[in-house]
């Protein structure tokens, strides 16, 4: 059913190559952190989530945050979004320093620069599809960009459900609907948090091809945690961490060499 | 199990307490009525119980009714005081009229509680108890000497010596008296105030200078009994005189009391229903979200192999905490009550300030019971519900209840309310015996039935106001319309809550509202003369001030009219005596047959309310025992008019029957027709100088009588709203509680939204929308269901005075607007809660 999507996983990375080394190079960071520390309870109970980190992202990539368990990748990304508080460190978003900002405007920069995707519950209930797509935009009140929404509706293939609420959506199509919200008001950035995790490896690829034709297409900016080697694949980098620090950074990634990177770290971990 | 049900209990207190809230205020009410009624008895019982001798001997009849005014003669004491066994006799002269005026000129209590003039004697009241201990001073030992007891003097800002202002109903209107001394009566006099006087003064004033008394008290010899000397006494009397024990006529007194005052109990339990029905609404609709929100936990139980009678059961037990909780709460709350209730009763002069509340076993029963039975019942739905959870469920990420068919409940509440709507007009339309009563039912089960049905019913209006949202607030109010129609039912409940309360308050509005210009009407068709002189605290006046007002130059004539309770063959009832020949010049008793009715009034004759005699089963013609003071005599019915608020009741006498049969000698009302080309102005002025010295009395002219008959009505109302302010308080709480348990429900909604970029700001406008659509609901059936109520009262009662209809409008857009702020109101703090989620925490949340 999603054949419209027209991409497949064999021809995406090629399609993309020229582009990607191109961008990596020449664009100024979409996102950054310097010296992001998160450190959880206090006393005996600390635990340091992010050690000091200091990363780039750049524009028009598609990046992803891999690690194991408690390596602190969902951390960095909630920080990075404005979603959660930073104890030590900056966070930039484009040139707006995150950490500087108060809850009114952080929400309006979340509303208005960055887009989210979450692994589940991404969508308002009592809302149709067409409403959930617009709702960053009528929070905002401001008017959609006709062009712009049918061109999303039609890269990810739900001009035919766009008066459905979620419960008459399947999960896959539940979470293109999330991925058409986060692109439909052009933020500067979209933050994926397992976007494909409560997806069979079908609605896996379809949501994972369109993210990756958004960034190939559109020019847009991602970031996507994920512990999926093939979701992980559709990527331009991938940045490791272990234990709240960037231990390795990807570009070009497969999902062999990812796999045997991970198993690596693990090793390291467990050592 | 039970471990776990007592755990989630106090997992969840705040939320738990709100539901119980309802509980606490129902019981309050029910535990704060008994504790007033029982704590009022028992200040009456002191005062009863010294306030007789140890044998009381009295005309046959007159213990039957309060402030009985039939005597005996004097000479009595002698025969008595011969009799063996008996230590001392006293003759008792008591006066229930008598006021004291202050020495800032202001009228001291004469609200509710009686101004009291007796006479002193020395002997003991029974069991050597005294009534009055003097505190200061001395007794009065003549003429021009009085006693008041200390509270009443002390209000008064009287010293011994002083010279005190008494107002009578006697034959003379008023008497200036030396303060001898004051006295401290042997247990609360419950606001009432005292004047002693000597024997002989207390005969001049209150039986014509005549050797008469009330009663007269037998003190016994030590080691005789009370009941001994009551039959050593017995012979002695004449026909018409009884003797009877202290303590037989002390319980009678009491009894007499408690069965008076227990229109207090009623009214306050009427309340109390009230708030247990609304508060039921809440603790259902708790309990659902409560175990909706719980659902993965509980089939966690079943799963590892719960019974579903275990999971209904923890459900239970949470409700019996509730319950219980609630109860306790209650209680106390209700002790605070009774204290409220006290201290008002003290402002309007039923003075209960010396009497400790007393917590009879039945009223910590009935708390307990009432309670624990409303919770147990109201929870019960929910749990069973829980009980039928499927084990699987505790896997699956997105579960919702199996709800109980809503077709049901639909068709279930349209057959109650259908049923309801029959029954009312069976009461309006046909001719079934006790046609209030049908209404009555009609209405509550109307109410009801809306109730359960407001799931359906309250689709349009929800819909109606969504439609203005979308224009009004954009997203945010198709959010907040599109929340208040995720769950009707919860929604409905929610709503259900305010719509009693409303539906009560507009009923009252509409029936206050038709009630005040009847009245107002009746008075102006009906008053025809140009003053009324009447009491203006409810207690007759000295027939010298009609005397007076006879004398006034310019007034052409006066008419007197007499009341007093009395028997109309077996029932008590409200008795009244005109003058015939002169109140058809001052007041239309019957607009259409005034001309034949009054003049029929003759001797020996009676006029009933139409409605009365109907329901009396009287005719023109019939004959009817009529009792005064305990002494019956036969009248005819001689015609019959209709119920208005100027006919002074639904039987009367005329003034000579009335006279002659004991009736009281103390004019109620003085109607004043001033002579044609009299100067009307002057003859008020005049008027106005008679009954200066008499705050007891005031003079009024058409204006000033319909503004004064009014005004019970106003304060009627009052009560009632404020009451009924408590269920409408009720109902906010359970909006807050339900708008609170969405929030908690839909925290990962609320962070998704938040993470998007909803701003606090409007997370808590799209809580206030959805919080106003659940009051404007609530509100909008209640206050259409309210009129409609009104309505048919209004009909049901034209008959009684009640004629004319008038709808409050500008009232009921009030009550509209009121509940749109309470809305806003109710949603503040659980908007606040969502708003204070944090983003991240929301997203994660489970």
């Amino acid at each position: 059913m999603m054949n419209n999507a027209g991409v497949t996983e064999s021809t995406l990375p090629e399609a993309s190559e020229g582009a990607r080394s191109t961008q990596a190079s020449a664009a100024a960071p979409a996102a950054s952190t310097r010296g992001l520390t998160k450190v959880y309870g206090s006393g005996d109970a600390q635990v340091v989530a992010l050690g000091g980190v200091s990363v780039d992202i750049f524009a028009r990539e598609f990046t992803a945050i891999m690690g194991p368990s408690g390596s602190g990748k969902s951390t960095l990304m909630h920080c990075a979004a404005g979603l959660d508080a930073v104890t030590q460190g900056q966070v930039f978003i484009g040139d707006v320093e995150l950490t500087a900002l108060k809850e009114k405007d952080l929400t309006a920069l979340r509303r208005d620069k960055v887009g989210f995707v979450f692994q589940a519950f991404n969508l308002i209930p009592t809302l149709s599809a067409r409403e959930n797509i617009l709702l960053p935009l009528s929070i905002a009140g401001r008017k959609p960009d006709q062009e712009w929404f049918d061109r999303v509706i039609d890269t990810v293939g739900l001009r035919d459900r766009l008066g459905h609420r979620p419960s008459e959506l399947s999960g896959g199509q539940q979470q293109r609907v999330a991925c058409a919200r986060a692109l439909v008001s052009r933020p500067e950035i979209i933050f994926a948090d397992e976007p494909t995790g409560n997806l069979d490896s079908r609605a896996s690829r379809e949501v994972l091809s369109f993210l990756r034709r958004s960034v190939t297409e559109f020019g847009q900016t991602i970031v996507m945690v994920t512990h999926d080697p093939v979701a992980a694949s559709y990527t331009d980098r991938v940045l490791f961490l272990a234990d709240g620090q960037v231990v390795g950074e990807m570009r070009e990634p497969t999902a062999e060499r990812v796999l045997e990177h991970m198993t690596h770290l693990d090793t390291i971990k467990g050592a | 199990m039970l471990r776990a049900s007592l755990t989630s209990v106090l997992g969840r207190k705040l939320r738990l307490l709100m539901s119980a809230f309802a509980v606490i205020l129902g019981v309050a009410f029910v535990a704060g009525s008994f504790i007033f009624t029982d704590t009022l008895a028992k200040s009456f019982d002191g005062i009863m119980s010294s306030s007789v001798g140890d044998v009381v001997v009295r005309p046959v009849g007159s213990g039957d009714a309060f402030g009985s005014t039939q005597t005996l003669s004097g000479d009595l004491i002698a025969e008595l005081e011969k009799v063996t066994g008996a230590a001392g006799v006293a003759g008792n002269v008591t006066d229930y009229s008598t006021f004291v005026v202050g020495k800032n000129g202001k009228l001291i209590g004469g609200q509710g509680a009686p101004g009291m003039g007796v006479n002193y004697t020395t002997i003991p009241s029974a069991n050597n108890n005294v009534m009055f201990e003097l505190t200061q001073g001395s007794w009065p030992t003549q003429a021009g000497e009085i006693v008041l007891d200390a509270r009443t003097a002390k209000t008064g800002g009287y010293a011994v010596g002083d010279s005190v202002r008494v107002i009578t109903a006697g034959t003379q209107a008023q008497v200036t008296a030396t303060l001898s001394g004051t006295a401290e009566a042997n247990g609360s006099l419950v606001g009432a105030s005292m004047v002693i006087w000597t024997t002989a003064q207390a005969q001049a004033l209150y039986q014509g200078g005549e050797n008469l008394f009330n009663d007269i008290w037998v003190a016994r010899a030590d080691g005789v009994s009370q009941e001994d000397l009551r039959a050593a006494v017995a012979p002695v009397l004449p026909a018409g005189i009884e003797a009877v024990t202290g303590e037989s006529a002390a319980a009678a007194a009491q009894s007499q009391v408690q069965e008076s005052l227990k229109f207090i109990t009623y009214f306050l339990l009427i309340f109390a229903a009230v708030a247990l029905v609304v508060g039921s609404f809440i603790i259902v609709n708790t309990f659902s979200i409560l175990v909706a929100q719980r659902m993965k936990e509980l089939a966690l139980y079943r799963a590892i192999g719960a019974s579903r009678t275990q999971v209904t059961r923890s459900v239970l037990i949470e409700a019996f905490v509730v319950g219980l909780v609630g109860s306790t709460l209650g209680l106390f709350v209700g002790v605070g009550l009774a204290v409220l209730i006290k201290v008002l009763f003290g402002v309007v002069g039923l003075d209960l300030s010396d009497a400790s509340l007393v917590m009879a076993p039945r009223t910590v029963v009935a708390a307990y019971a009432v309670g624990m039975t409303v919770t147990l019942v109201a929870a019960y739905l929910p749990a069973r519900r829980a009980g039928s959870v499927a084990p699987v469920a505790a896997m699956r990420d997105d579960i919702t209840l199996a709800e109980g068919s809503m077709h049901r409940r639909v068709v279930g509440g349209l057959a109650l309310a259908a049923a309801g709507a029959a029954a009312m007009g069976a009461g309006l339309f046909t001719q079934v015996p006790k046609p209030l009563i049908w209404l009555g039912i009609g209405i509550l089960g109307v109410l009801l039935g809306v109730a359960l049905t407001s799931p359906l019913v309250g689709r349009p209006v929800i819909i109606g106001l969504g439609m203005l949202y979308r224009r009004l607030f954009g997203t945010v109010g198709v959010m907040a319309q599109e929340n208040a129609l995720r769950n009707p039912r919860r929604t409905a409940a929610t709503a259900s809550a305010l719509m009693i309360g409303v539906t009560l308050v507009s009923m009252m509005a509409v029936f206050g509202a038709s009630a005040k210009v009847s009245l107002k009407t009746q008075i102006e068709e009906n008053f025809k003369a140009d003053y009324l002189v009447s009491n203006a605290i409810g207690s007759d006046f000295s027939p010298s001030v009609g005397d007076q007002i006879s004398g006034i130059e310019g007034v052409e004539s006066i008419s007197r009219v007499r009341w007093g309770m009395g028997e109309i063959g077996d029932s008590t009832q409200w008795i009244s005596a005109i003058e015939p020949d002169t109140y058809g010049s001052v007041s239309t008793l019957d607009p259409d047959h005034d001309a034949t009715v009054l003049p029929a009034l003759r001797a020996g004759g009676i006029l009933i309310a139409r409605e009365r005699a109907k329901s009396d089963a009287l005719a023109v013609g019939d004959r009817v025992t009529v009792t005064l003071q305990g002494k019956p005599f036969d009248v005819e019915v001689v015609g019959t008019f209709a119920r208005s608020a100027t006919a002074p009741s639904d039987y009367i006498l005329s003034l000579g029957d009335w006279s002659a049969n004991g009736g009281t000698k103390a004019d109620a009302e003085v109607y004043v027709l001033t002579a044609p080309g009299a100067d009307v102005a002057a003859v008020g002025a005049a008027l106005d100088r008679v009954v200066a010295d008499l705050p007891t009395v005031s003079v009024k002219d058409l204006a000033g009588y319909a503004a004064e008959q009014a005004k019970p009505i106003d304060q009627m109302l009052t009560i009632i709203y404020a009451l009924l302010g408590l269920a409408v308080i009720i109902a906010i709480l359970g909006i807050i509680n339900t708008l609170a348990l969405s929030v908690i429900e839909r925290t990962r909604e609320i962070g998704l939204l938040r993470a998007v970029g909803l701003s606090r700001r409007q997370l808590r406008s799209m809580l206030r929308l959805e919080s106003v659509v659940i009051a404007i609901l609530g509100a909008t059936l209640g206050v259409i269901l309210g009129v409609s109520f009104g309505i048919a009262i209004q009909r049901a009662l034209a008959d009684d005075g009640f004629s004319a209809l008038r709808i409050p409008w500008l009232q009921l857009v009030v009550f509209l607007l009121v509940a749109g702020l309470v809305g806003v109101l109710a949603s503040v703090w659980p908007g606040r809660r969502a708003a204070r989620m944090q983003v991240l925490d929301a997203i994660a949340a489970e």
